[in-house]
C-alpha cells in the first residue's frame, strides 16, 4: 500500500503549514485558493489552532503581524486581486522584522480580471509589493508536492531570517491534484527573544515597530536589513537544472510553465533540437549565477511566462544581456501549450545562430 | 447494470464524483436511449461536468450546466433544465452534484420530486487516499453532513479510492476494508468498485462489483 495521499495543491499548502507548526490561520475567501481556507476551517480545530475567517483581506494581514509579533508562527493567503489589499501589511511586516508566510495562488489581471491561472504578479512579488525598500523570500512550487515542501520549507525560512516568505502559485496548481508524500521531518524551533510575549516583570518591554522617526536611525535600520539580504543572497537560492548539460537552447520557467517547457524541451530533443531548462524556485533571490554561467554555453534564452512578459527582465539582468531572450507568453488565464514553447525555441535557434 | 431511473453522485469534495458519474453516464447509454447528467456543482468553478462535455456529446449523452460555467462569469446559479432531470421521466438521468455539505444544499430543492418519483439512487462516492476521509468514521460523518443538507439518505457506497495517475491495483485493494466499513457503519451496501480500466483488468476475480473507468476530468499535462 502507498504512502502517499490524493491532495489538491491548495489542500497541500494548507496540510503542510500545519505540520509546520502553523497554528493561526487568518484568510478571506477568493477563487482559485478558497480550499485553503475551506480546509484550514475544518483542520484547525482538530490541532486546537485557530482558523478566523477575516473581515477583509486587510484584516487577515493585519492579524499575521499580530500574531507573529507575539512569536507564533501565522500565515495568510489569497489571490492576486486579494494580495493587492494586503500590500500595506507586507511593508510592516518588513518595517517590523516579522516573519510570515504568506500565500498567492495567483488568477489573470489587472483589476478583478479573471479566475484563471497566472503568472502576472512576478513584479508584484519580486519588486513592488508595498511602500519602501524591502526583500521577500518568494518561492515557486511546480507540483503538489512542492506545494507542501516548499510551504514546510517557507516557514523555516521566515522565522530564520525574519522576514516574509511568498509562496507564488497558481491556479492550475491550486487547482490540481496529485499524489503527495507528507513526510517532512522536524520542524526546528527558533528562539525568539524579541517577541511580545508579557516581561513578567522580568526584563524590559518588547517593543514591535515600523516608525523611525529619526533618519539616521531608519537608514542604519535599511543597511542592517540590507545585510540579511545579501546573505540570502548567497545562501538560500534553489533553482532546478534540466538537460542543460549539452543544451544550446535555455528555456527559463517557473511554476506551471515549467511544467509545460519540460514537455516541450522533450519535444525539441526528438526533433535534434539541444533544448534545456533553469527552473527557478527561488523567484527571490534569483538564480542569477546560474543564469550568468549558462550565457557563456548557450546560444539564446527564452523566457516561458503566464503574463505578457516580466520575469524576462530579470533574466536578461541576470546574463547582462550577453544572449537574445525571446518571450514565449500567454496572458489573461490562458496557459502557453508546449507546442508555443517549441515555436519560441525555434525563434531563439534562428536568432541565437 | 442494475439501476434507477435518477443516480444522484455525492461525496466528499474532491472524491472524484464528476469523473465517476461521467462515466456512469456513458455506461447507462448502453442500455437506454435518452442519457442526461446535470451538473449541480456550484462549489467549484474550475473543474466540472462541463469540462467532459466532448465526451459527453460524442457519447450522445444530454448535459445540463449552468449556463455560467466555464464563461466569464462565476455566479454560483443552477439552471431551471435541471428541473427535466425530475419532470421528464423519457430520460435516465445522472446528477453531479457539489463537495460535501455545501455542494449538496443545492440538490435539497430537487430531493421532494426524487421522493415522491421513487425511483432513484444516491450514491456516496469515497476516496481512502483523500487526506480528510482517510478513516472510515470521518467519511461516515460527511456522509451524515450532506445528508442533512440535502435532505436525503444515501443509497449504497461507490469506492473510487485511487492515486491518480499513480494508483495501483494493490492501492485498490488496500482500499477495499475501509469501503466495507462504511459500509457497515452506515448500514447501506457497496454498489460498485470505480476502477481505472488498465488496473480492472489486474483486479479481476480480486474485487467484486468493478466498475472500470477512464479519467475524463483533466489529465492536459504530465
Amino acid at each position: 500500500m502507498s504512502e502517499k495521499v490524493l491532495m489538491k495543491g491548495n489542500e497541500a499548502i494548507a496540510e503542510a503549514a500545519v505540520m509546520a507548526g502553523c497554528r493561526h490561520y487568518f484568510g478571506y475567501p477568493i477563487t482559485p485558493q478558497t480550499e485553503i481556507a475551506a480546509y484550514m476551517s475544518k483542520r484547525m480545530p482538530q490541532v486546537d489552532g485557530v482558523f478566523l475567517q477575516a473581515e477583509s483581506e486587510i484584516a487577515a494581514i493585519n492579524m499575521v503581524i499580530g500574531v507573529s509579533a507575539a512569536g507564533k508562527r501565522a500565515m495568510t493567503s489569497s489571490s492576486s486581486p486579494g494580495i493587492s489589499l494586503k500590500s500595506e501589511g507586507f511593508s510592516y511586516l518588513a518595517g517590523c522584522d516579522l516573519p510570515a508566510f504568506i500565500v498567492n495562488v495567483q488568477r489573470g489581471g489587472p483589476g478583478l480580471g479573471g479566475i484563471q491561472p497566472s503568472q502576472s504578479d512576478y513584479w508584484q512579488a519580486t519588486r513592488a509589493s508595498g511602500h519602501g525598500d524591502f526583500r521577500k523570500i518568494v518561492l515557486a512550487p511546480a507540483s503538489v508536492q512542492e506545494m507542501v515542501s516548499l510551504t514546510f520549507k517557507g516557514f523555516d525560512l521566515a522565522d530564520k531570517y525574519r522576514m516574509t516568505v511568498l509562496l507564488l502559485s497558481d491556479g492550475t496548481i491550486g487547482q490540481m491534484m496529485e499524489p503527495v508524500s507528507l513526510e517532512m521531518g522536524d520542524v526546528t524551533k527558533y528562539d525568539k527573544p524579541w517577541a511580545v510575549t508579557g516581561t513578567k516583570g522580568a526584563r524590559k518591554p518588547n517593543i514591535v515597530n515600523s516608525l523611525f522617526l529619526l533618519p539616521e536611525v531608519l537608514e542604519q535600520t535599511n543597511i542592517e536589513r540590507y545585510e540579511r539580504y545579501k546573505s540570502i543572497e548567497k545562501t538560500e537560492v534553489m533553482y532546478e537544472e534540466y538537460m542543460m548539460d549539452d543544451a544550446e537552447l535555455c528555456v527559463v520557467a517557473f511554476g506551471i510553465a515549467a511544467r509545460v517547457s519540460k514537455n516541450a524541451i522533450k519535444a525539441a530533443r526528438e526533433k535534434g533540437i539541444k533544448a534545456g531548462m533553469i527552473r527557478p524556485i527561488t523567484l527571490w533571490p534569483f538564480p542569477k549565477d546560474a543564469l550568468a554561467d549558462a550565457a557563456h554555453r548557450v546560444k539564446a534564452f527564452v523566457s516561458a511566462e503566464l503574463s505578457m512578459g516580466q520575469m524576462i527582465d530579470d533574466v536578461e539582468l541576470a546574463i547582462r544581456c550577453k544572449r537574445p531572450v525571446i518571450l514565449c507568453s500567454r496572458a489573461g488565464g490562458m496557459i502557453p501549450t508546449p507546442e508555443n514553447v517549441l515555436a519560441a525555441l525555434d525563434e531563439a535557434g534562428k536568432i541565437g545562430g | 447494470m442494475n439501476y434507477k431511473r435518477v443516480t444522484v453522485f455525492a461525496g466528499h469534495y474532491g472524491s472524484g464524483k464528476t469523473n465517476v458519474a461521467v462515466n456512469y453516464a456513458l455506461a447507462l447509454k448502453a442500455f437506454e436511449r435518452n442519457v442526461s447528467i446535470a451538473d449541480l456543482d456550484i462549489v467549484n468553478p474550475y473543474f466540472r461536468t462541463k469540462d467532459s462535455a466532448d465526451v459527453l456529446e460524442k457519447g450522445g449523452i444530454r448535459l445540463i450546466s449552468s449556463a455560467y460555467a466555464g464563461s466569464n462569469i462565476d455566479i454560483p446559479a443552477l439552471p431551471p433544465e435541471i428541473y427535466s432531470v425530475v419532470r421528464d421521466k423519457s430520460f435516465h438521468a445522472v446528477m453531479d452534484v457539489g463537495g460535501d455539505d455545501r455542494g449538496a444544499t443545492a440538490l435539497g430543492r430537487y430531493v421532494p420530486y426524487l421522493l415522491a418519483e421513487n425511483d432513484f439512487e444516491m450514491l456516496f462516492v469515497v476516496n481512502m487516499y483523500r487526506p480528510l476521509t482517510a478513516d472510515p468514521k470521518s467519511a461516515f460523518d460527511n456522509m451524515r453532513e450532506i445528508e442533512a443538507a440535502c435532505g436525503a439518505r444515501f443509497t449504497s457506497v461507490v469506492n473510487n479510492s485511487n492515486l491518480g495517475a499513480e494508483t495501483t491495483a494493490e492501492d485498490v485493494l488496500a482500499s477495499v476494508p475501509y469501503a466495507e466499513k462504511i459500509s457497515a457503519l452506515s448500514g447501506i451496501p457497496i454498489k460498485m468498485n470505480a476502477v481505472r480500466k488498465d488496473i480492472a483488468a489486474e483486479l479481476g476475480g480480486k474485487i467484486e462489483n468493478i466498475f472500470p473507468i477512464s479519467l475524463h476530468v483533466y489529465g492536459f499535462m504530465n
